[in-house]
């Protein structure tokens, strides 16, 4: 149960912006910039930097909300199993290797990115926006994981609620909907 | 050196939101709603959860910022932000907010450090659920701002003085987006 009181139809994330819709206003608008805006690296890529934090958090339900964004956007699975197992022998880029990299230090801590993790991924093509969209995009969930557990927010177990999920946060995005929430009331989810 | 190149001289978030002032709005507008906005809690005691977070994640520049802000808010009873980062359960403040400062702290490792035995003694002590979700929306803010900040290694000034204007700039502007010179 929530340690605050929640509308039981809204799990997870979800159900704590609507709680305080001023300060979701912003977090919702910089989520939907960094993973959905114009960027060089792909909407795939960007979740997977995002799945890469919330399992180093271990906050199960933003790695599984998050790798089925993943997963729908590369059209596999094979990917983002990979990319959580090592980094290393995941079939990715070289960059795309070392940004992941930069964001499971910046999920530790800042202080932990060095000199070198950001030239290897300089060497490998990186661009300065794309290191700094890494490191926020990285930080930003580090945001999100502790709010949703540090809340204790409902983490649904039914693997039908999150392909819904992925689905809008795929094809909506991440502002919220404009009609809100309330027609989710008529689906209890388990 | 910070990691990219953000503009010179700029120290810490102001060079970053400079750098890209379209996320750099929102994080702004995140800081203006958590820390001035309505709440229940005073911005006062809203600047110490940040100080109090950037001290623990050993963000020198948030922390010393958040610091000069809250001093600045406390006024004639600033010594509390400096008894609240020496050591918080033997500070003057409430304990009220010694219970909502241990949940913050637990934010800080982790979300899941958060225990029900936590939740009990907070509302024990009077917190009502709005107090609990921006204690730990602030925590949680600023274990990102403190990531971002020294992620990409900006400057972080050395000078106290440095930060007393800081405080001072924070506490009447807020968190407003800085001009082209940085200011």
């Amino acid at each position: 149960m929530p340690h605050i009181e929640i509308e039981s139809h809204l799990p997870g994330i979800t159900g704590l912006l609507e709680y305080r819709k001023d300060s979701a206003a912003p977090i919702r608008e910089l989520t939907q910039i960094l993973l959905r805006g114009p960027s060089s690296l792909t909407e795939g890529e960007r979740e997977l930097i995002a799945s890469i934090v919330c399992y180093g958090n271990e906050c199960r339900f933003c790695t599984t909300a998050h790798t089925a964004a993943a997963n729908l956007l590369l059209g596999e699975t094979t990917t983002t199993a990979s990319v959580l197992n090592d980094i290393n022998t995941a079939p990715v880029s070289e960059k795309m290797k070392a940004l992941l990299h930069i964001a499971s230090l910046v999920q530790k801590s800042g202080k932990q990115v060095t000199e070198e993790a950001v030239q290897t991924a300089k060497n490998a093509g990186a661009t300065d926006l794309e290191i700094h969209d890494t490191v926020l995009i990285a930080a930003l969930f580090c945001l999100y994981n502790r709010y949703v557990d540090g809340l204790n927010a409902f983490t649904p177990g039914d693997p039908e609620y999150y392909k819904t999920l992925a689905d809008r946060i795929v094809h909506h995005g991440y502002t919220r909907l404009p009609g809100g929430y309330d027609h989710l009331k008529n689906n209890p989810v388990q | 050196m910070a990691h990219i190149k953000v503009p010179e001289a700029v120290p810490g978030i102001r060079s970053l939101v400079m750098y890209r002032p379209e996320t750099g709005k929102h994080l702004y507008q995140l800081a203006h709603v958590l820390l001035r906005d309505d709440s229940p809690l005073s911005s006062a005691e809203r600047e110490l959860i940040a100080a109090y977070v950037s001290h623990r994640n050993n963000c020198m520049f948030c922390m010393s910022s958040h610091a000069a802000a809250a001093r600045c808010l406390y006024g004639d009873e600033s010594a509390i932000v400096d008894d609240v980062l020496t050591d918080m359960q033997r500070s003057g403040i409430s304990e009220k907010l010694k219970a909502l400062l241990v949940v913050a702290g637990k934010v800080q490792i982790s979300g899941k450090s958060v225990t029900a035995q936590d939740m009990e003694e907070v509302k024990r002590l009077g917190a009502t659920d709005r107090e609990i979700h921006d204690t730990v929306l602030i925590a949680a803010a600023f274990c990102m701002f403190n990531r971002y900040v020294d992620g990409l290694a900006t400057l972080t000034p050395t000078d106290p003085e440095a930060y007393k204007e800081m405080g001072k700039r924070m506490v009447e502007k807020g968190y407003a987006l800085p001009d082209a010179n940085g200011k």
